[in-house]
């Protein structure tokens, strides 16, 4: 089949955040890398990132440092996070948003002209580094303009199909160019995954076309390991109204800078319900809470700011027990710190300002007056692909992954403001190993039919176009969207997950009749028939997971299994492709962390 | 739901055609969710380009009746309901099928600008101390998605296609921002005047008009620069004494 051939040392599959980092790193080492972009360069959805980037700077609170960002991450995380990330996370991420800073960022300042730092959910002390509502667009142009002039190869608007392995390492990857729908060879020594996230596997989500869990499907696919699928971070606020914005972003930050949930009742319902294991962290007072946002150290923080998966949860049963807003939300309200803040529309104005552009142009809704509707988004994954802590190698050898698409630091629960700093540390982390894995090791060859197969594959949607029984690829994946949704969603039981992999099944057999019209060229639906594969592989991971874990803990709740188990605390549930071609579930023990890091958590308990 | 009628400009390389369809609305809808839909019903291979659907990623930018806009950020409700909703791409770049055109154009520009290049640090822990007031003027700047609604819209290139000659409104905003960036030592003015065409811009403001981030682009960012680039190429002795000798 006809294509064109590129090679690099090190090919960077994605170009968000970790992408960009990554790429950056490996040609600082004086590796020749590409960087393939599935949508423009500076579109991914890092850009999307509001709140901040979490890092122990100490710059607003000096009581901070990485042990507390530490024990921040293991306890959101519910301990099943791989700690040896999570430390390095903690311990690397203040120099690497110093070094955003010697490439341009321009962060918002503290008075005595340092880099501003706000509060969190989770975190605690004000950690995240940020730029008003906007920091992934900072993070991102701030790369992207670093990165263009490092000498690279930038390939946009570029999909990879499949890694190409030779004798258990990987030796490239194939794709084709969204423009003329030509087919591309990559070989390469070392390939970093860096995809992102799997949101377009549910209907409401936060996450735009590209989030079909590539990576996590091309490393599966290729023989690596899958782990923590079962951890879908479902956002608690998401808008909810109007339809065609259902699941846009809104962010924490506006909970971190005085906003408070209310029910259709205007009850905090928050306060109700507080878990054991941060009930000494949180405000006794609704007082208290305000005090806290306001940056009194003193205070404690209000209850709105409890992990993500926790939440999301109270948001879903006030809807379920009739006390929502009109649309099946809550209300998220930042307009009521009129009460206690002069000019307190100019502040929220300034703090918050994509949100108010936000809410203003899709919703007709002004936030420095009215309460905005929220409910809970289909937002991240922390699970992934299963990476060494140091070094982001998966267990195929060459393949590296980091960010969204790689497993660990976040385990059960990411925190707000962890993933752009992942991103960073591990980014730069898999860049290096690359690069250093690429000077190591020869490229490998590559056998044709992989390739030829490849492409047969990619092309089958065309040849049924036309025939009687064909499918329409949109329609299959809202289906599978829709099915996810109500099924593997916030709150599953084992016989919701059953249906989900019967209905799986079913629809696979119904994607093996999908049919597309026109050409290759810059055909919408050709790609959206590509996805598929990618989508059904990680739903199954995902369902299947779930499965297996019988407890709930972090982003994963069962309701036939709601409380958390001991033994649960010591396995991360691991996939990977079996030898009869199906999926095989494995539990894999939690490494033992070593005594310091122990003694760390204990004195941050 | 009220079915309304769109006309959606179809065709490769500049050949092709408005062909009309029609969908149902809703309350709240965008162009891109109309987009979407024709798609999903009776359009499968309608290419359009997208990604966060928020206004944020800057990937949708088209013209609707005429407009340049963002098809994500544009509320049926805001258009004129008694005639068809009109969806083209833009037309500063090179056309590649329906609403995409290629862009790779604005990105090569920018490479060509010189980078960040701050002075040495403030500190010796290897960090800068800043006034918030001081990286508020370049923030604005900064909020830029990269739309290139601003390159459409400009007649230099939309009309005159000196894309050769002039870098554009997005590329004089990005030079802006290094400028005065309170970190950054590079000189760009000479670049400003001769490589990037600075002298081009006629100061209509028909960028500052559509730019979906509210950038005063015309205001904050060119005029400045005009002006840094007079102060640096006059001869101020020279300037003094033509001011002196018109008076006389």
């Amino acid at each position: 089949m006809d294509h064109q051939a590129v090679e690099h040392d090190v090919l960077v599959i994605g170009a968000g955040g970790a992408g960009l980092r990554a790429a950056i790193e490996a040609a600082a080492a004086g590796a020749s890398v590409g960087l393939v972009c599935k949508s423009l360069l500076g579109k991914a959805h890092t850009v999307m990132a509001e709140g901040g980037v979490a890092a122990a700077l100490a710059n607003v609170d000096d009581r901070d440092d990485w042990r507390v960002h530490f024990a921040d991450t293991m306890r959101g995380g519910q301990y099943v996070n791989n700690w040896r990330m999570a430390e390095l996370h903690a311990r690397e991420a203040p120099a690497r948003v110093r070094e955003l800073e010697a490439w341009g960022a321009l962060f918002d300042r503290t008075p005595d002209g340092r880099i501003l730092q706000r509060n969190f959910g989770g975190h605690r002390y004000p950690r995240l580094a940020h730029v008003g509502d906007r920091t992934g667009l900072e993070m991102i142009r701030t790369l992207q303009d670093h990165g263009v002039h490092q000498g690279m190869d930038v390939h946009m608007e570029c999909t990879i199909l499949t890694l190409l392995t030779d004798g258990g390492r990987v030796a490239g990857a194939f794709g084709y160019d969204r423009e003329r729908g030509r087919f591309r060879l990559f070989r390469a020594r070392a390939v970093v995954l860096a995809t992102g996230g799997i949101g377009r596997a549910y209907r409401i989500t936060s996450n735009s076309w590209e989030y079909t869990g590539d990576g996590h499907a091309l490393a599966y696919d290729a023989g690596a390991e899958l782990q923590d699928m079962e951890f879908v971070q479902f956002h608690p606020t998401g808008m909810v109204w109007p339809p065609s914005v259902r699941g846009i972003l809104v962010t924490e930050g506006v909970r971190g800078e005085g906003g408070v949930l209310r029910n259709s009742e205007g009850r905090r319902f928050m306060f109700d319900d507080i878990p054991e294991n941060y009930r000494a962290q949180t405000a006794a007072s609704e007082e208290e809470g305000w005090r806290y946002t306001q940056g009194d150290r003193d205070a404690r923080r209000p209850p709105e700011l409890l992990t993500r998966d926790h939440v999301a949860r109270c948001i879903l049963r006030e809807v379920r027990e009739g006390r929502g807003s009109p649309h099946g939300g809550v209300y998220l309200d930042i307009a009521w710190i009129r009460e206690r803040l002069p000019g307190a529309a100019e502040h929220i104005r300034r703090k918050l300002p994509s949100m108010y552009h936000q809410f203003k142009e899709l919703a007709g809704i002004d936030i420095t007056t009215t309460p905005m509707e929220v409910g809970p988004t289909t937002h991240y994954i922390m699970g992934g692909i299963r990476v060494d802590g140091d070094s982001q190698m998966s267990t195929l050898p060459g393949l590296f992954a980091a960010g969204e698409c790689a497993a660990g630091l976040h385990g059960a629960n990411r925190l707000g403001g962890n993933s752009l700093s992942d991103l960073l540390v591990f980014g730069k982390r898999a860049g290096e190993h690359a690069a250093a894995w690429a000077g190591a090791h020869p490229p490998a060859p590559i056998g044709p039919d992989q390739v030829e197969a490849a492409a047969r594959r990619a092309l089958e949607p065309f040849d049924r176009a036309g025939s009687g029984d064909a499918e329409s690829p949109y329609r299959l994946q809202q289906e599978l969207q829709g099915m996810m949704q109500d099924e593997v969603g916030i709150v599953r039981t084992e016989g919701q997950m059953r249906r989900a992999l019967e209905g799986l099944a079913a629809l696979r057999r119904r994607a093996a009749r999908v049919a597309v019209e026109g050409h290759r060229e810059y055909n919408p639906g050709w790609h959206a028939a590509l996805d598929l594969a990618n989508l059904f592989t990680v739903s199954e991971a995902v369902a299947r997971s779930a499965l297996e874990r019988e407890e709930s803990r972090g982003g994963h709740f069962r309701d036939d299994r709601p409380e958390k188990t001991a033994e649960g605390a010591t396995f991360n549930v691991v996939v990977r492709r079996g030898a009869d071609g199906g999926m095989e579930v494995i539990r894999r023990p939690v490494a033992p962390m070593p005594q310091e890091l122990q003694e760390v958590i204990d004195a941050n308990a | 739901m009220t079915t309304r009628p769109f006309r959606i400009f179809r065709g490769a390389s500049g050949a092709g055609a408005l062909r009309e369809y029609a969908t149902e609305v809703s309350e709240g809808m965008v162009v891109l969710d109309a987009v979407h839909q024709i798609q999903a019903e009776s359009a499968g291979d309608l290419a359009v380009r997208w990604n966060c659907k928020a206004g944020k990623c800057g990937s949708c930018s088209a013209e609707v009746n005429g407009v340049p806009r963002l098809l994500c950020m544009t509320r049926l409700e805001d258009l004129p309901a008694d005639r068809p909703v009109t969806i083209e791409p833009m037309r500063a770049f090179p056309h590649v099928r329906d609403l995409v055109t290629d862009v790779s154009w604005n990105y090569e520009v920018k490479r060509q600008i010189t980078p960040f290049t701050p002075r040495p640090p403030d500190a010796p822990d290897g960090t800068w101390r800043m006034q918030q007031s001081d990286v508020d003027r370049v923030q604005e700047f900064r909020k830029c998605i990269e739309c290139f609604l601003c390159q459409d819209t400009c007649h230099v290139l939309r009309d005159h296609r000196l894309h050769e000659a002039f870098v554009g409104p997005r590329f004089l905003v990005h030079a802006a921002a290094l400028e005065m960036h309170p970190l950054d030592v590079a000189d760009r003015t000479a670049d400003l005047r001769k490589a990037h065409g600075i002298g081009y811009c006629n100061i209509t403001k028909c960028c500052t008009t559509v730019c979906p981030e509210g950038i005063r682009i015309t205001d904050n960012a060119i005029i400045p620069l005009k002006e840094r680039v007079v102060d640096a190429l006059w001869d101020p002795v020279a300037g003094l004494a033509r001011l002196v000798r018109r008076r006389t």
